[in-house]
């Protein structure tokens, strides 16, 4: 039906531009959630969220309220938060413990872990000779068509079929290789605090920025220049810098002509990695004790590998973004054409000591937390657009920049030597919202 | 720095509402002398209102009661007026702005807060804010802070005081309204004839809410 009415959505994205209603026409949106986020798989959470039996969390995957919840034989489910009786949410909570079952506030049916019904009020009475029988599976809670957990980071898909987890993750797994690997234990735990902020804009003017080479140097340059200017009088009296200083005080020393030495690499399904290490290898006492936690864990030649992983941000369309180096993630939850949940989390590393876990804090604090001093003016810049875009100054938003100049290797798309800054993700990930949106 | 706030007409205006607080637990008479219009001067209306827990209203508790309101009213009209340094300045050397992410934290180090920051991360703070080119910031906001409920919950002979109390901050910044209240509990450090800041802790009744744009500044 909404095919029918709206434009061909083919004619929206050419290749090195796309139409403005992509961000602004709210039939879109709606199209967007039906062919994107409620098929692909969409991250739910880790499994450290839900450690024990009845545990939960609730998460939206495209329009829907989900519960993400462990079961007594320890499998994680995620289920469709809705009692199949009357409609009504049965989690009203974001987060909690169900105890052994579910119970509907409304007429106290009760569900199993795995959305199984165990029990309705005065059932046989009530349902004798109904369609409502035991055997009848729409007696039970819905659960995702398609659950995976890989390393512990949980995905769920609403769609029967497509590729699996892994086909669709393609080389952007190495976000969860890389998190994980770095743990001398080989996983990770969530710290159990999630930052959420609202941004006013269309969800895809995030993923667009979050590798784009160009934004840094001029949006955060006035933290970068503020916490450079404290870090030399610090180290004139110390003699030495916090660490955590150089996390912002980046944004003023990289200025905007060094970005083009970082790379983007791009997959199919709209995933890209940005290279570029931020400098995570220094020689402190702190690092080389960790180095050597993970050398007693993996050996000198594979902690080497791990170490020399370069990775700066990964991006897994349409919905999450990946700082593997710095432990920490951001899921992206469209709630409408121009508004944008992200909820920010962090990990500890199992097996490595504190001050690496110091480090990862100190990023979330400084540029995750809702008191950010970097996303700040992010969100300046997505509301700024998104209300440029609805105006009638132009019909299209241009990602032209080293346009033509991408390098096809091994299936991806990667840019060239010394053009970090094109804006090869962007085209990359409209590209796969074209195809997606395409299949009925 | 209480000292300033005296010279200050706002300074004038905390004082009437100091004046007017009938205290925590006992009524102000009706009669009691020119609560309402009291101008400056807050002597009379004083002796109606009890210090908290502890301090068995003597003089001295008085005296620190309102020493201690001072303060607190005078770190608002700071904050509003946007006199980032002067706020910066009321905290110890070693001093600390803490907003949890969760009522339960007990102590700032080694967990994710909204805001941890001592002096070196406030001054930053402020200069990136003060920044022509902090985008974020252009158009600047306008905050009005009211504090209320000032209970001093210890107080040490060497004159270091612990307080509660509760506030409430209006923003507004283009069209946008946002309210924020919630909870000041301050330890302060006695210096000369008013005090310092060794830790400011805010517990804000949404900390855990999702937050619509983010906050910029100290609350």
């Amino acid at each position: 039906m909404l095919q029918e009415t709206i434009p061909n959505v083919a004619r929206l994205v050419e290749p090195d531009r796309v139409h403005k209603s992509v961000y602004t026409d709210e039939q879109l949106f709606n199209m967007e959630m039906e062919r994107i986020h409620e098929r692909v798989w969409i991250y739910c959470g880790h499994e450290t969220q839900v450690k024990k039996p009845g545990d939960y969390y609730t998460v939206q995957i495209g329009r829907q309220p989900m519960i993400m919840v462990r079961g007594a034989d320890g499998t994680v489910n995620v289920l469709y938060n809705r009692c199949p009786h009357r409609g009504s949410m049965i989690c009203g909570d974001r987060s909690g413990n169900t105890g052994e079952f579910f119970r509907c506030s409304y007429h106290a049916w009760t569900f199993n872990h795995d959305g199984k019904l165990k029990n309705i009020p005065m059932m046989e009475s009530g349902y004798k000779d109904t369609r409502w029988t035991r055997d009848n599976p729409d007696t039970n809670m819905k659960k995702a068509a398609r659950v995976e957990n890989y390393r512990g980071f949980v995905f769920a898909s609403l769609a029967e079929d497509g590729p699996s987890l892994l086909e669709f993750l393609g080389p952007s797994k190495i976000a969860f290789d890389d998190i994980c690997d770095r743990a001398p234990a080989g996983e990770v735990e969530v710290v159990p605090t999630c930052f959420r902020v609202i941004q006013n804009s269309n969800w895809k003017i995030f993923l667009e920025n979050q590798l784009d080479a160009l934004h840094p140097s001029v949006t955060h340059q006035s933290t970068g220049r503020a916490a450079r200017e404290v870090e030399v009088e610090i180290e004139k009296k110390t003699g030495k810098i916090p660490l955590s200083y150089h996390m912002l005080s980046a944004f003023a020393t990289v200025t905007i002509d060094k970005w083009d030495n970082f790379q983007t690499i791009n997959y199919p399904y709209g995933h890209c990695i940005l290279t570029g290490y931020m400098g995570l290898r220094p020689q402190d006492p702190d690092t080389l004790a960790y180095e050597k936690t993970l050398t007693r864990a993996y050996g000198e030649k594979r902690k080497e590998e791990i170490l020399s992983t370069n990775i700066h941000h990964v991006l897994i369309y349409p919905g999450l973004s990946v700082q593997s180096p710095l432990q920490q993630l951001r899921a992206v939850r469209p709630l409408g054409v121009n508004k944008t949940l992200t909820e920010i989390w962090h990990f500890r590393l199992k097996g490595a000591p504190e001050p690496i876990y110091r480090r990862a804090l100190a990023y979330y604090n400084l540029v995750n937390s809702p008191a950010t001093l970097i996303n700040a003016d992010d969100l300046e810049n997505f509301w700024k657009i998104q209300t440029g875009l609805g105006s009638d100054g132009g019909d299209w938003v241009s990602f032209a920049r080293h346009y033509g100049r991408d390098i096809e290797k091994n299936g991806a798309l990667e840019t060239g030597e010394g053009m970090g800054t094109s804006e090869a993700p962007m085209r990359n990930q409209m590209k796969a919202w074209a195809e997606f949106m395409a299949k009925a | 720095m209480a000292t300033k706030t005296k010279k200050r007409p706002a300074g004038k205006k905390s004082a009437q509402r100091a004046a007017t607080r009938p205290g925590a637990k006992k009524p102000v008479h009706p009669k009691a002398p020119r609560g309402r219009v009291a101008r400056g001067a807050a002597a009379p209306s004083r002796r109606t209102a009890t210090a908290g827990p502890g301090a068995a209203g003597g003089s001295a508790a008085h005296a620190t009661q309102h020493a201690v309101e001072q303060f607190l009213y005078h770190q608002a009209e700071i904050l509003d007026a946007k006199r980032w340094q002067d706020y910066i300045d009321l905290f110890t050397v070693d001093g600390v702005y803490w907003m949890p992410a969760d009522p339960a934290d007990k102590h700032w180090d080694g967990i994710p807060s909204i805001f941890a920051e001592d002096k070196n991360l406030m001054t930053v703070r402020m200069k990136r804010v003060l920044h022509p080119d902090a985008w974020s910031q252009r158009p600047l906001w306008g905050t009005n802070h009211v504090v209320g409920n000032v209970m001093i919950e210890k107080a040490s002979p060497n004159g270091d005081v612990v307080v509660r109390s509760r506030f409430h901050m209006m923003e507004l910044r283009r069209d946008t309204v946002r309210h924020f209240a919630g909870s000041y509990v301050h330890h302060l450090a006695k210096a000369g004839d008013s005090y310092r800041i060794k830790q400011q802790r805010v517990d804000m009744t949404n900390a855990q809410a999702a937050f619509e744009y983010v906050l910029q500044v100290w609350v």
